[in-house]
């Protein structure tokens, strides 16, 4: 399948092609949009995954004060500040000789990201997947989103609010505010936890710990009790890659990168973030602003990987808290030991990965060191640093190069929505051929391509909104470039047929 | 009521730092500071975010009035207000929350409908990151402000405006 979804890349004569557009994808952010490319008889020559606002980030950066950065990097994305807040954090505390940071820093930090982890997974999969899940990928438009749980699963809808409020606290009582945060700073932390947020924190433990078990529940059972039609739903056998800490322990914080052969098969191992670049390399096509990263080792066509919670799982070796090992152990065995790479699994893993957050929150919770002690370390100055964690979405690179007047003269990132940019492509050209090849194009089948692209809760330029912006549109060209067909759905879910092409269509 | 609870809430969203999106942060930045100049800071809340979220119905509890405030485009006055209502179906084509659909996760949550709550939608045409907000963006900022300022004051019910 791989190599056959591969030859969807580029067509081979594509101004003989009707082109469908699917603008933007729902339920993402920014701009995405799917192009299917059709022979005249309704035959898929050509897919493809576009994302036409990464750009512009490294710009934002560049010639700013270095202690700026954790702050500003927020900016760039709005449902994941605090994990470029702390990626920012790490390369620059390499670059003011503050690494390793005070013991009661590392820990303080770890509390923020795993808050974050918690949060954005409950907001994934509480209102974004579970609807697919649990009304049907041909459910009403109108069904399928937070308010359509909470009028059928009340108390579904309710425990995915209440995680998320749970991870928001712990964001704010360790960065100082929900938003904007300004706790993380090169070289360890300007503020320590207050005895009285902890303990209002703590108070909630039993109760959260619970909802995230019911989490992993639910997860398992949804995706167990999938029609055997979905069982392998955008399947794409793939590289993992990921941090991994001590003796194979899953890490989200801090490690060394792991990078697991499709087949389960360990390739590289133990190798030190700092030295990133020898191990991956951004490749660009033309037909898209987002770039497209592979292994140095296998090239641009055969060394595309992913990451994020499946990536995650099935990477390390154990989870270093019993109860999401407990559950990491019946994934495995529910899929008979065998790599998973059904995209749907993904959510499953996600609630894994939300419950190991709970735990780890409350180990941090417990630990006297979060209370004060030395926050901030220095030392010899260096021009560079890498800073690399595992963002809720997968794993994300920050690197900076600093001149002596403290402004940043380099910035490279590398999100974890680009990481998966190959697969995500891959996963979309296994379900259109799957689904819509030689099918007549309806809503409903529409909707398969953008579960399957859900599944990586990419984040496309997120931090940017405004009212009524976010319509779904699909065009529908002759292959003398005529509209022949054009539904707008819009952000309310009313469809209107006939309606002008979105501008964006124009783009390939 | 919880007596410990401002009684109004502003509730603003965007990105300071894409353009035309900083408005609703720009005007809670200002409706804050002209609250506490009035000494009347105890009485209101002004909340701030990148996005609506689901927790943000949470937020809305033991309020008497909301006024969600956002950078809007294709307006033709430089601001537009006008009363919301819990609405099932907002939201779909994002991570965030249309504020129908907090106001609906609200009630769904609650069991009871949510305190009344007003949309202040500001023009805006631009949102490219790292530019400030343009000049006509800014323009009306003003014109919105003079109108956020009454509310904050009780000048303002339920009525459509359109400036």
């Amino acid at each position: 399948m791989t190599e056959f979804t591969r030859s969807l890349d580029t067509a081979a004569d594509p101004q003989g092609l009707r082109r469908i557009v699917i603008d933007p994808v729902s339920r993402v952010e920014g701009h995405g949009k799917v192009t299917l490319l059709l022979d005249d008889q309704q035959r898929l020559q050509q897919v493809r995954l576009h994302i036409v606002e990464f750009r512009g980030f490294e710009q934002f950066i560049v010639g700013r004060p270095y202690w700026e950065v954790p702050v500003m990097v927020q900016r760039l994305c709005g449902i994941c500040p605090v994990s470029h807040h702390l990626a920012a954090s790490k390369a620059l505390d390499r670059v003011v000789g503050g690494w390793p940071v005070p013991e009661a820093a590392d820990r303080i930090r770890r509390l923020m990201h795993y808050g974050q982890i918690v949060q954005s997974h409950a907001l994934h999969f509480f209102h974004l997947s579970s609807p697919d899940l649990l009304f049907g990928f041909d459910a009403a438009v109108a069904q399928r989103n937070i308010v359509g749980v909470a009028m059928a699963h009340p108390e579904a809808a309710r425990q995915g609010v209440m995680l998320r409020k749970f991870g928001q606290e712990v964001i704010r009582i360790t960065s100082g505010k929900r938003v904007h945060g300004t706790g993380s700073v090169p070289g360890g932390m300007n503020r320590a936890v207050t005895r009285e947020d902890r303990d209002a924190l703590r108070a909630q433990l039993p109760q959260v710990l619970a909802w995230a078990e019911t989490a992993v529940d639910l997860a398992q059972r949804l995706h167990t009790g999938l029609p055997p039609a979905y069982e392998h739903f955008g399947e794409t056998p793939a590289a993992m890659m990921s941090l991994i800490g001590p003796a194979g322990a899953m890490e989200l914080y801090d490690g060394t990168l792991r990078l697991r052969e499709a087949d389960g098969r360990i390739a590289v191992d133990g190798f030190e973030d700092q030295r990133y670049r020898e191990l991956i390399d951004e490749a660009v096509k033309p037909w898209t602003y987002m770039k497209f990263p592979y292994r140095r080792a296998l090239g641009p066509e055969a060394g595309w990987y992913r990451v994020g919670p499946l990536a995650r799982l099935q990477n390390c070796d154990h989870i270093p808290t019993p109860r999401a090992e407990a559950r990491r152990q019946a994934f495995v065995a529910a899929h008979g030991g065998r790599p998973v790479h059904a995209v749907l699994a993904t959510h499953w893993a996600r609630m894994i990965e939300l419950l190991h957050g709970v735990e780890v929150i409350t180990q941090l919770l417990d630990d006297p060191v979060i209370l004060g002690g030395p926050l901030q370390a220095t030392g010899k100055r260096q021009r560079s640093g890498v800073g690399i964690i595992e963002a809720p979405r997968g794993t994300l690179i920050h690197e900076y190069e600093v001149g002596d007047d403290d402004l940043v003269t380099r910035c490279n990132l590398i999100v974890s929505t680009t990481h998966n940019n190959q697969a995500m492509n891959e996963a979309v050209r296994s379900v259109a051929l799957q689904y819509l090849d030689g099918q007549t194009i309806t809503e409903p089948l529409l909707n398969h391509l953008e579960v399957a692209i859900r599944a990586y809760d990419p984040c496309l330029s997120c931090a940017t909104h405004a009212l009524g912006q976010m319509p779904l549109s699909v065009t529908l060209r002759g292959s003398d470039g005529e509209v022949l067909d054009h539904v707008l759905r819009s952000s309310t879910g009313q469809t209107q047929r006939g309606a002008t092409p979105h501008p964006m269509e124009r783009a390939q | 009521m919880n007596a410990g609870v401002p009684a109004l809430l502003v509730l603003a969203w965007g990105n300071p730092s894409r353009g035309d999106d900083a408005l609703g942060p720009l005007l809670a930045e200002r409706l804050l500071a002209q609250a506490e100049a009035a000494s009347c800071s105890d009485r209101v809340e002004v909340l701030t975010d990148f996005q609506l979220q689901v927790e943000h119905a949470l937020d809305l509890v033991d309020r008497e009035r909301i006024l969600f405030v956002d950078a809007a485009l294709d307006l033709a006055a430089p601001f537009t207000v006008h009363s919301l209502r819990p609405a099932r179906g907002g939201g779909i084509g994002s991570h965030a929350l249309a504020p129908e659909a907090v106001l609906q996760v609200y009630q769904d949550l609650l069991g009871h409908p949510p305190p009344p709550a007003m949309l202040l939608a500001i023009r805006a045409s631009a949102f490219d990151l790292g530019t400030a907000p343009g000049v006509q963006a800014l323009a009306d900022l003003e014109q919105a402000f003079t109108w956020a300022r009454g509310w904050l004051a009780g000048k303002h019910t339920a009525e459509e405006v359109t400036a």
